[in-house]
């Protein structure tokens, strides 16, 4: 049994709580009692410069993403996982080395407030 | 089972000596099961290294000079026994029988006897402290009688006489050398060179007598002993060093009538065969071509032959080379060929600067094509170039003389192209041009894997630089690039980061990345900039420009374990603590249900601390006097240590004391790669200090210093890098290589590799640091001090600054847990659960349960 909730616009936090060129974690829940983790990282430097992926590594089975560097690869942003250092790409969040995937939520700063559509 | 009988039917071969080529031969010999093999040795232990003799006064034992082991041995199945010195030979009926009285059958029977010291028959040669220099018990006796003695002296002023003179003056004793002959090692370098060699050892407080020949040894006046010469002149001494050359073992030769050369020494043909075909001669006891070789590359030739000869393999010693490069009490010295200038029509060159103390000289054919040999004192960066011409017989350049001349503009450099494939690089482990190249055909991609995969190097280390320039002209002909970048975003080295970063006064990644870089960054060269930053400035690594730089376990101050919880390890300098502290790392682990162990570091580690725990886990830690363990950095993590003279009965030195004060005195420094020390308070060392990248061992006089071991994939143990250091010339030596470590080593290169990666490796490396080669000692003294001077416990600094609390919240909107983290129990502890044991929870307060923990431990106190 699914309940499907309408997906919209949520406020995570305020943009002051960003830290420049790194990642910090957040919880999704909606009202049918869903939770996800995400990984949010602010890279001021780069085209989006606000990117949201799943905060799980696929490969060392752990919520750590988040806590991984972030950079470049062939100007693809990219974070790079704390535990093996796999690259997993922040717009498409395809791993660069291995045949994983992550997921890629969509994200915007609103009048300083960070918001990310679920 | 048969294997009795097997073993009865087995070809028997009987090895009468276990010195460095007997051993050798048993190397060879067993890797063909199909022979019963039986080594008699008339030594108590097995074969050691005695080339490298000398340094069991540097703080080697016994256990590291050894080749083998009894357990080595009998994994080859091979037979052996120790105090059983051979006395017969019965050449009909083919047995040998031991002082003893054993007999033994051989079907073929090997003579690795070596040499024994010859000692002159001079009367009152046979008294105490009238020593020799050969075996380990020789070198115990030496040391025994030095602790009784003021003043030795060396009879002998030949190569092993001035090793010996090095030895007993590193004892503490005044040291005199008396030579026969008008010159120092008159074997292997001519009269110009021995007056050079001479004042230098001279300036190093070693008095040198020669053209004197001693009548008698009498009691003496202000001395145990007084030498009388044939001049009438006397010389006072405690203590006499016979080291007047060496006499082969060939006793069982004549005895039982195998042919002799004139002057001893078992005649052998090419194949080692003596007189009698089933009987061998090998090493310094064999005579071949009417020639003794007494260098321990020849004697190994002759084991491979032997070896293959019996297995009924081709093979043949063809002689050798008997060219020495050495370094004598810190003199250079190198010999090749006919150092004489003996050959009919040869043509000699001389180079002398006696202001800085170096005299060069090459003897060429008539027709100047040809190098037949040089003489090198002071200055031996030419060897392995001369060397290379005459054993390659590569043809001269127009002007021989550039070849040592130091500033000829045109100095011909001999491509090492030029170089057969057959060229020896390396003699010690006997290692060709070739060779390397194999090694390159097989993946090695470094100088330092070419090193590790060939042992080129290894040895003497005298072709350090030769390895490195054929490796990398390899390279370069197969285009690989000898890149050093660190990533895409930076074309530079670590290196060159560092010099960058400090001449322009750089002090963020950003303004290097815009300045120097491309892209965004990646988790290479941030960490990389973090490291450099933080050894240029000393910044705390978590200020908010350096933060996104760092390694999640740099940033969360901890080592991030496979579930993404963190260990929690504390300082514990030299592994000593308090009780009181100890019990309140009992009750912080209980506390907050962390999995504990003792490490090999000799801490305390803590796991599975979530991220919000960390904070007030370590404000406990903090409040009761402990400070971050830098478990989770590029940087020194322990000081091992044994208790030292305080407490141990073998101690020489407080080794604890020692190793608390370096612990603190280099506590967060950022470097390369983690750096570890170990400190022993005597040469047994229990602290394994050997296996670290500093190791220090106690000794009567001071501290020995070794640099460059480790443990790990690859373990390695440590340079001797100097000995007898006090307390404060230790201290200086180490800020020096550290910070010149810091400065030019690569990313995640460990000391070891570092400094074979040097152009000259340990020799190069002792220069910098002892003798200041490069002037930047008194830089690297101060940059020590400034960073020592600006330490901070990183844990202390977080925990008092609310706005970096913050990072250790686990969701940016929501006081949870991560419910992924799961423990089972095992063993009374907690471990991360597996895929299979974790159940789909949701998330768990952990906040809640936090405090639901901090009051029952309230309670229960
Ligand atoms: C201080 C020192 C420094 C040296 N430095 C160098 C160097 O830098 N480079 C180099 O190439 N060489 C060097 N040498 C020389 C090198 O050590 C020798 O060439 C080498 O050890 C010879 O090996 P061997 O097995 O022939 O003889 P040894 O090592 O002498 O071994 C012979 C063994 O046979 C035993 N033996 C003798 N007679 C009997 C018997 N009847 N029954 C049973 N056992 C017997 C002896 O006790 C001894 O243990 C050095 C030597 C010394 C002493
Ligand atoms: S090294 Fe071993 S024997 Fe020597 S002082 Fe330390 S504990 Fe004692």
């Amino acid at each position: 049994m699914t309940t499907t909730i309408d997906k919209l616009w949520r406020t995570i936090c305020g943009s002051a709580d960003l830290v420049k060129d790194s990642g910090i974690s957040a919880l999704l829940a909606n009202e049918a009692g869903n939770e996800e983790q995400i990984a949010i990282f602010h890279l001021p430097n780069s085209e989006e410069k606000i990117y949201a992926v799943g905060n799980y590594d696929p490969i060392g089975k752990a919520n750590v993403l988040y806590r991984g560097i972030v950079g470049s690869i062939d100007d693809e942003p990219v974070v790079a996982s704390p535990l093996y250092k796999q690259h997993f790409s922040l717009k498409t969040g395809q791993c660069l080395q291995e045949e994983h995937r992550i997921a890629v939520y969509p994200i915007r700063i609103e009048n300083e407030q960070v918001q990310v559509f679920y | 089972m048969s294997t009795d009988k097997q073993l009865l039917k087995k070809f028997k071969v009987v090895v009468v000596g276990n010195g460095m080529v007997g051993h050798h031969f048993v190397e060879e010999m067993a890797q063909n099961t199909d022979y019963d093999i039986t080594v008699l040795s008339a030594e108590s232990r097995l074969a050691y290294d005695r080339v490298h003799l000398s340094e069991y006064f540097g703080g080697k034992t016994a256990e590291d000079l050894a080749m083998t082991t009894p357990e080595h041995y009998e994994e080859l199945g091979v037979n052996f026994k120790t105090n059983a010195k051979v006395t017969a030979i019965d050449k009909v009926a083919k047995f040998v029988s031991t002082q003893s009285g054993e007999t033994y059958h051989y079907d073929k029977l090997v003579l690795a006897t070596g040499s024994y010291p010859f000692v002159p028959p001079i009367p009152g040669k046979d008294q105490d402290h009238c020593l020799v220099y050969r075996t380990i018990d020789d070198l115990e006796d030496i040391a025994a009688s030095a602790k009784v003695s003021k003043v030795g002296v060396v009879i002998g002023g030949g190569l092993l006489g001035l090793e010996a003179a090095n030895a007993i003056k590193q004892l503490g004793l005044k040291t005199h050398v008396v030579e026969f002959a008008p010159q120092l090692m008159g074997v292997q370098i001519d009269g110009g060179g021995g007056r050079l060699l001479r004042q230098k050892i001279e300036d190093l407080g070693v008095q040198v007598h020669t053209s004197k020949a001693t009548s008698v040894i009498e009691k003496g006046n202000t001395s145990r002993y007084k030498l009388c010469f044939s001049d009438d002149t006397e010389l006072e001494t405690d203590l006499i060093l016979f080291s007047a050359g060496i006499r082969p073992y060939d006793n069982l030769a004549r005895e039982f009538d195998l042919a002799m050369g004139e002057r001893g020494g078992i005649v052998v043909n090419n194949q080692c065969q003596t007189s009698d075909a089933n009987i061998y001669a090998i090493g310094e006891c064999a005579l071949w071509n009417n020639f003794i070789f007494g260098l321990v590359a020849p004697g190994y030739a002759m084991a491979k032959v032997a070896a293959k000869h019996i297995s009924g393999e081709e093979g043949e010693f063809t002689g050798a080379d008997m060219s020495t490069k050495l370094k004598l009490m810190g003199v250079e010295v190198g010999s090749i060929g006919d150092a004489h200038g003996k050959t009919e029509g040869s043509l000699t060159y001389t180079y002398e600067n006696q202001p800085e103390g170096v005299y060069k000289k090459i003897v060429v054919s008539a027709d100047k094509k040809a190098l037949l040999g040089a003489v090198l004192i002071g200055d031996t960066s030419e060897y392995d170039t001369l060397l290379q011409y005459m054993l390659n017989a590569i043809e001269l350049p127009e002007s021989p003389e550039g070849l040592i001349l130091p500033m000829a503009a045109d100095k011909p450099t001999l491509g090492v192209d030029a170089l057969p494939d057959t060229a020896t690089i390396c003699s010690c482990h006997n290692v060709t041009k070739g060779d390397i190249i194999a090694a390159i055909d097989c993946g090695a991609v470094d100088v330092g894997q070419v090193k590790s995969g060939t042992k080129a190097g290894s040895g003497c280390g005298g072709c350090a630089a030769l390895v490195k320039s054929v490796a990398d002209n390899e390279f370069e002909k197969r285009g690989v690039e000898v890149k050093k970048d660190i990533c895409e975003h930076f074309a530079y080295s670590r290196r060159e980061l560092f010099d960058i970063i400090s001449v322009e006064k750089i002090k963020t990644f950003d303004e290097l990345l815009s300045a120097h870089g491309r892209g965004l960054g990646c988790e290479i060269c941030k960490p990389v900039a973090a490291s450099v930053l933080a050894s240029v400035w000393n910044d705390y690594i978590l200020k908010k420009p350096h933060l996104s730089l760092q390694d999640t376990n740099d940033t969360y101050l901890g080592n991030m374990q496979k579930d993404g919880t963190y260990s929690v390890v504390p300082r514990i300098a030299g592994g000593e603590i308090t009780p009181d502290k100890l019990i309140v790392l009992g009750e912080v682990a209980k506390k907050y249900n962390l999995y504990t162990k003792i490490t090999g570091g000799a801490r305390v580690d803590l796991f599975g601390a979530r991220v919000e725990q960390l904070p007030p886990i370590w404000k406990e830690l903090v409040d009761a006097g402990f400070e971050t363990g830098h478990a989770y950095g590029k940087s020194l993590r322990t000081v091992k240590s044994c208790v030292g003279s305080t407490w141990c009965r073998y101690g020489v030195q407080d080794s604890m004391t020692m190793a608390i004060d370096l612990e603190h005195r280099y506590k967060g420094l950022r470097a390369p790669h983690k750096i570890k020390f170990g400190v022993s308070g005597c040469t047994r060392e229990c602290a394994e200090a050997q296996g670290k990248d500093i190791g220090i061992i106690a000794t009567e006089n001071g501290w020995n210093l070794f640099v460059g071991g480790n443990g790990g994939m690859k373990p390695r143990h440590g340079d001797l890098f100097a000995t007898d250091l006090d307390d404060d010339t230790l201290v200086k030596y180490v800020d020096r290589i550290l910070m010149f470590y810091v400065q030019t080593g690569d990313r995640l290169q460990r000391t070891s590799v570092w400094m074979d990666n040097l152009e000259g490796g340990l020799a190069y490396l002792q220069d910098v640091i002892m003798k200041d080669s490069l002037g930047i000692n008194d830089v690297l003294e101060a940059q020590m001090e400034a960073i020592v001077g600006t330490y901070q416990c990183e844990w202390k600094t977080t925990i008092e600054d609310p706005e970096a609390l913050k990072r250790f919240q686990p969701f940016v909107n929501s006081d949870k847990g991560d419910s992924n983290i799961q423990f089972v129990t095992e063993r009374e502890q907690i471990r991360p659960a597996r895929g299979a044991e974790k159940i789909a929870v949701t998330l768990i307060d952990t906040m809640e349960n936090e405090i639901e923990t901090a009051d029952a431990v309230a309670e229960e106190a």
